[in-house]
């Protein structure tokens, strides 16, 4: 029996990445409080040099790996920068909220690291086990990170209620899986999009898996009806943990929705398109109809990115490359949206306040008028106005699904993004036209905060203005 | 060299783009110095580099420069570019731009030097206008060099759009003034009804062509000269007709012919070295630009060639008519643009272009040079501007004076001085055109001479000779009492320095250029003629170098209207004062009439606002108020809110419900998927 | 021998019981973690199955994959009762309902 070498070089990032958590994890041990933000800037660097070993292996090409069961693309590149990008951010962002609430300490950063390298897997995943495990480990980094507020009860409830419903989802996918192994006879990807592709269409076995399969991924992105989690999770979570989970794991479901569904299970795309259209109408109408209803600008958004789930699906549906482009485009908007709209409330936010509900942002205009400036970008990108980004990553997906002559599907999506829009300049007008409450606080944030945030902000508009080269880096890595 | 080029092109647009930015954002930190150096340096780079531009295309001939710098999007198959397109017209135009435009930066520098006297006390407002002034100059000059320099008609919309937002801050740049607000509204409703026409030409055109690039469109319009579209039943327009007129409905508004001239002379209200650089010399020239920038396409309808012929002459004559009567200095010369204008119009209606765009040139050098001046005379005083209070300047200021006199020559066309090549070329132009209508524009054209003579010389004589009248003036007026009179002065060089400049233009640039813009082929394949129209093509067949038209230039018609008018001016205003209030008497119901401007305002106010308000009241109350927000969105926002309400309450809160949707889900899928599909 | 499709409906049964098992329950939450380990095993239980039949080795390495998230993921949900009884001294399930709407 003799031994191979397998190939390390496509997997480096992850192994740089694994390497560094397990060494800060050890550093943190030692570390006095007050030298903490020693772990912060370590988490931060190791985020760029991740970033610096994927960039530069961007141009290698597609390349198999550890038995064929991880593959390095230009699509995964892509996701993967976007993922440490969204994640930097987020670090970035949190350190204040962190401090403010004695969470300030290694686990956050190591969980979130963890969880960046469970998305990578996930990202890269050439085969049904990479896909279980980099799931998992997400996952697991997750739940401890809601419950990461060890003393607030609604966060207890919260990762309680996650991890549930999470084990169960798994489990469903799993059991999908364990299905189409029985099936195909391999956890192989390719393997099995060659025996799948070559069967019989109809086969009641194989909807069987692949109704497993699709519910593992919409518990994953959070479309109706399997989204029961994500509003009281991004509810009672802290609100840095929610900027975590709203940002870059989007990215990585995304991936995980194209490894199965395309790389995996590509030829049957006439039946999961019906499953997509179910969970994109009821994720359309439900989203942006409860989002109405609420107080908290959390929840608010949570339910928002239901919504914007249901776009997401509009444009995978689609079946067609200019579809998953237009996808992937969506949820790369989405992210950079989400990160700014989550910001803003941790922006808002001190010791002891939250300002998560919509009425703190009553009369911001007259007490902060740039960033109230920055929220109105935001929130008219994520209600679809040109010229902001969100606008354009709308049109993407309409533009896609109109290609599959899904007219009445892009009507109803329209008619729904009108009734969304609503809720989005709820929050406009609550800055704009509503008079301050006494004593309601002005914004305090560190200084590192306000410039990234207002950056992010204006990348909304500026993007949106220039909207084309992002649109042709999706479209690149898809083809 | 082409690529290095290229970069020019991006450097001429971005170097004023940038001053704006830095002066508009960081004014408050750079301070007054540093937006006027800031600005001042980003333009006079745009100038040398137009220069630049100037040598390359012009004085070598080495061919034009196009080129597209940025894929904004593609949908359906159609680019959105941006672009630049450098041949001879827009490196005329943009020469002439930068020229006038750093000019104005420098003369601004004395004008609003003590603008805080401008607004009110206390006002927020007013903090830091010195700087936000100089960055409104610098984004027009941006947005006019977009403007020409477009190779596509979408950057062409944009630089549109973009300097008459700017025309309309500018206007209203004294924003506490009701006036000034009022006449910057004006200005922004009426352009809109131009811009309305011009939105749907550039909808027409890319219907049919579709393709919004100018080299594109320019080859295919050929093809589709015969097509047809019944705009309602029975009807048969011509698909090129239609389009050239809903473009130059757009010129209309920008380029103010009438009806919808009505705004410009409202736009005074704005600080004058906006009313010389934006309301004289380019912006309000940009719809003749448009128009022979899209000779190919006009060509080829002579109906549209017609229409433009006769709203142009109708221009010339009679807001000429109207500078006659006007008593504020700054208004006699804004009729004059208008009346200017209007002959830029019949030239291009001649099928004339270059005789057009010469005249734009010129017309830019010395229209820039009389509101440069007729702003110096302002500052000088002391924000008087009433022509009835001043006389006798000419001792006080002496560059002003002798500049003006200039400006006035070259105005009227006397042989010699820029105004008179341009002038006279479009007057043989309209003589010689063979199109229906050329007749009465030649009549308007003439009789415009006599008119702008003696309205240009109304002026000149009240301002620069006669009494002293703001002597009298003062003795009611001073508030202060003690000091009667200020004593006149010379205004600073920063004020003079652009007279000057422009002055120089004023008088050579009509005969270094008339061989070659005029008769000579300089716009080469800018500008298309054909053979039929080309009525130049025919004038050059008599044309014998400058000196020779000057000379005949004191045989011909237009000279001796002109003289006519000089000496009806000097014999009213200098000899018998008393006269004209006696006209004025005699011919009351004719005064009237000027005085109300044709009561086109009044129209304006009566049948469009007035109506729309109706229509609007009526609309709102039934349709809006009952119909729309009754039922339509408030009864549909209720629904969804009370659904939203109960629908949230399935999100229950408890896990085993959470648990159970997703089995219901599961169920559901199985139900569809399994056993149904 | 027994015939494959004996294994897979056990596992199918396994599989029903334990999602039956988290919504019926509203009184303990431990038992919903036993329900999910329950959910595991019946997976697990369709890979051996048809990893034996199929005779392929990768369904047996997925299961101890699974075994050993499976323990992680026990240690967490462990972990998150212990943090949520520290908090409000009940792991009833029915009392989860600050979070809705």
């Amino acid at each position: 029996m003799n031994f191979v070498m397998p190939d390390f070089m496509p997997a480096l990032p992850e192994m740089f990445l694994l390497g560094m958590v397990c060494f800060i994890l050890l550093l943190d041990l030692f570390l006095s409080e007050r030298s903490r933000v020693v772990t912060y800037l370590l988490a931060q660097s190791t985020l760029l040099g991740a970033l610096l070993l994927t960039v530069s292996l961007y141009e290698e090409g597609r390349a198999l790996t550890f038995s064929d069961t991880f593959v390095h693309d230009p699509m995964g590149s892509v996701l993967k920068v976007f993922i440490y990008l969204a994640t930097f951010l987020v670090f970035l962002y949190a350190k204040d909220y962190l401090r403010a609430r004695n969470m300030f300490k290694g686990e956050f950063y190591v969980l979130g690291l963890f969880g960046v390298l469970g998305m990578n897997v996930l990202v890269s995943a050439h085969s049904l086990l990479t896909i279980y495990l980099g799931l998992e480990l997400l996952s697991l980094s997750m739940y401890a990170m809601v419950a990461l507020q060890r003393d607030s009860v609604q966060a207890s409830e919260a990762a309680m209620k996650y991890f549930v419903l999470g084990a169960m989802a798994s489990a469903m996918l799993l059991y999908g899986m364990s299905m189409l192994y029985g099936i195909t006879g391999s956890l192989d990807l390719g393997q099995i999009n060659t025996s799948t592709a070559a069967m019989d269409n109809n086969s009641m076995l194989l909807a069987f898996a692949l109704v497993f399969i699709v519910i593992g991924v919409a518990f994953k992105l959070g479309a109706v009806p399997f989204h029961m989690w994500l509003p009281d999770v991004y509810h009672g979570a802290p609100t840095a943990v929610t900027l975590y989970l709203s940002s870059a794991p989007k990215l990585a479901a995304f991936a995980m929705m194209m490894r199965l569904l395309v790389d995996g299970l590509g030829g049957l795309q006439e039946q999961w398109e019906g499953m997509l259209i179910l969970l994109t109408v009821l994720s359309l109408a439900a989203g942006n109809i409860i989002a109405i209803a609420q107080t908290n600008l959390k929840r608010m958004l949570a339910y928002s990115a239901i919504s914007h789930v249901g776009f997401l699906l509009l444009g995978v549906l689609s079946g067609t490359q200019a579809g998953y482009a237009a996808a992937m485009f969506y949820a790369i908007v989405y992210v950079i949206m989400g990160l700014g709209g989550f910001g803003m409330i941790v922006l808002m936010s001190r010791a002891g306040f939250e300002a998560d509900s919509i009425e703190d942002f009553k009369g911001l205009n007259e007490r902060s008028p740039w960033f109230a400036l920055m929220m109105l970008i935001l929130m008219f990108s994520m209600a679809g106005v040109p010229p902001f980004l969100g606008f354009w990553s709308k049109l993407a997906v309409i533009q896609a699904a109109l290609g599959a002559d899904l007219v009445w599907l892009v009507a109803v999506a329209v008619v729904f993004s009108v009734i969304g829009a609503f809720y989005y300049l709820r929050v406009v007008k609550v800055m704009y036209f509503d008079k301050a409450d006494v004593g309601a606080p002005t914004v305090s944030a560190g200084f590192d905060l306000r410039v990234v945030l207002s950056a992010n902000s204006l990348a909304v508009l500026g993007l949106g203005l220039f909207p084309g080269s992002l649109l042709a880096l999706c479209v690149a890595a898809l083809a | 060299m082409l690529d290095n080029l290229h970069n020019v092109n991006i450097a001429i647009v971005a170097a004023p783009l940038l001053g704006a930015i830095i002066a508009g954002l960081f004014g408050g930190a750079i301070g007054r110095a540093g937006a006027h150096t800031v600005t001042i340096i980003g333009v006079a780079i745009a100038f040398l580099l137009s220069l630049v531009m100037f040598n390359h295309v012009v004085i070598q001939d080495a061919g034009i420069v196009s080129h597209s710098v940025y894929t904004w999007l593609v949908s359906d198959g159609i680019t959105f570019e941006v672009g630049f397109l450098v041949d001879k017209l827009s490196v005329m135009m943009m020469v002439v731009v930068t020229f006038v435009s750093l000019m104005v930066h420098v003369y601004t520098i004395g004008y609003m030097a003590h603008d805080e006297e401008n607004w009110p006390e206390g006002s927020g407002a007013g903090k830091n206008s010195y700087q936000r002034f100089f960055s409104y100059i610098s984004l027009f000059t941006f947005s006019m060099l977009m403007l020409v320099m477009a190779n596509n008609f979408m950057q062409l919309f944009f630089g549109w759009e973009a300097v008459g937002l700017v025309s309309y801050l500018l206007i209203g740049f004294w924003l506490k003034r009701s006036s000034a607000t009022y006449a910057n509204l004006k200005a922004f409703l009426v352009n809109r009804v131009g811009d309305f026409g011009f939105l749907l030409g550039i909808a027409a055109v890319l219907m049919y062509f579709n393709t919004l690039d100018y080299a594109a469109v320019f080859n295919a319009a050929e093809l589709q000269k015969d097509l047809v579209i019944s705009l309602w039943p029975g009807t048969e327009w011509s698909v090129m007709t239609v389009i050239c007129i809903l473009l130059f409905v757009g010129a209309m508004g920008k380029s103010a012919q009438v009806p919808l001239h009505v705004w410009l002379p409202d736009s005074m209200e704005g600080p004058t070295p906006i009313s010389a650089l934006i309301h004289a010399a380019t912006m309000v020239t940009a719809g003749i630009f448009m128009v022979a920038r899209m000779s190919p396409l006009f060509e080829l309808s002579e109906t549209a060639l017609s229409f433009i012929l006769i709203i142009g002459a109708i221009t010339a004559l009679f807001m000429g008519f109207l500078g006659i009567i006007q008593n504020d200095i700054k208004r006699v010369v804004a009729y004059s643009t208008l009346s200017q204008l209007g002959y830029m119009t019949v030239a291009l209606g001649a099928s004339a272009y270059a005789a057009g765009v010469f005249h734009l040139m010129t017309h830019a050098f010395f229209k820039a040079l009389l509101f440069l001046a007729a702003g110096s005379v302002i500052i000088a005083m002391h924000h008087e501007q009433d022509m009835r209070r001043m006389g006798g300047l000419r001792k006080y200021m002496p560059i002003t004076w002798i500049t003006s006199l200039i400006g006035s020559l070259a105005l009227i066309g006397t042989p010699g001085f820029a105004g008179f090549f341009s002038k006279d070329l479009i007057i043989e132009a309209v003589h010689a055109s063979q199109l229906p209508g050329a007749g009465f524009a030649y009549f308007c054209v003439l009789a415009g001479v006599f008119v702008t003579a003696f309205y240009s010389f109304r002026m000149y004589f009240l301002v620069f000779h006669g009494k002293e009248r703001f002597r009298d003036a003062h003795h009611g007026h001073d508030a202060h009492g003690h000091h009667a009179v200020h004593e006149p002065h010379e205004t600073p060089w920063v004020v003079t320095l652009p007279l000057i400049a422009l002055a120089i233009p004023s008088v050579l640039a009509g005969g270094m250029y008339i061989t070659d813009m005029g008769f000579g082929n300089f716009f080469g394949s800018a500008i298309q003629v054909l053979p039929q129209h080309d009525v130049l093509g025919q004038l050059a067949q008599d044309y014998h170098g400058p000196w020779g038209m000057v000379l005949h230039g004191f045989l011909t018609a237009p000279f001796w209207l002109a003289l006519a008018g000089v000496v009806t001016a000097w014999l009213l205003y200098m000899k018998y004062t008393h006269v004209p209030a006696l006209i004025q008497a005699r011919l009351q119901f004719l005064h009237t009439l000027l005085e109300q401007k044709y009561y086109a305002d009044r129209f304006n106010d009566w049948f469009f606002a007035g109506g729309s308000r109706g229509i609007g009241r009526l609309l709102w109350q039934w349709g809006d108020v009952r119909l729309i927000d009754g039922l339509l969105v408030n009864g549909s926002a209720r629904t969804v809110g009370w659904l939203a309400a109960v629908v949230r309450h399935v999100q229950s809160g408890y896990l085993f419900h959470y648990a159970f949707a997703m089995i219901l889900g599961l169920l559901l899928m199985f139900a569809l998927f399994v056993i149904a599909g | 021998m027994i015939p494959l499709s004996n294994y897979l409906i056990l596992g199918a049964i396994l599989f029903c019981i334990s999602m039956a098992g988290v919504f019926i329950n509203r009184k303990n939450l431990i038992i919903l973690l036993m329900c999910v380990e329950l959910m595991l095993l019946a997976v697990n239980m369709n890979f051996i199955a048809f990893s034996h039949y199929l005779g392929d080795t990768g369904g047996q390495i997925f299961v101890f994959f699974i075994l050993t998230v499976a323990a992680a993921e026990a240690a967490i949900g462990l972990a998150i009762l212990v943090v949520l009884f520290r908090n409000r001294r009940s792991i009833n399930v029915a009392d989860l309902d600050s979070l809705k709407g």
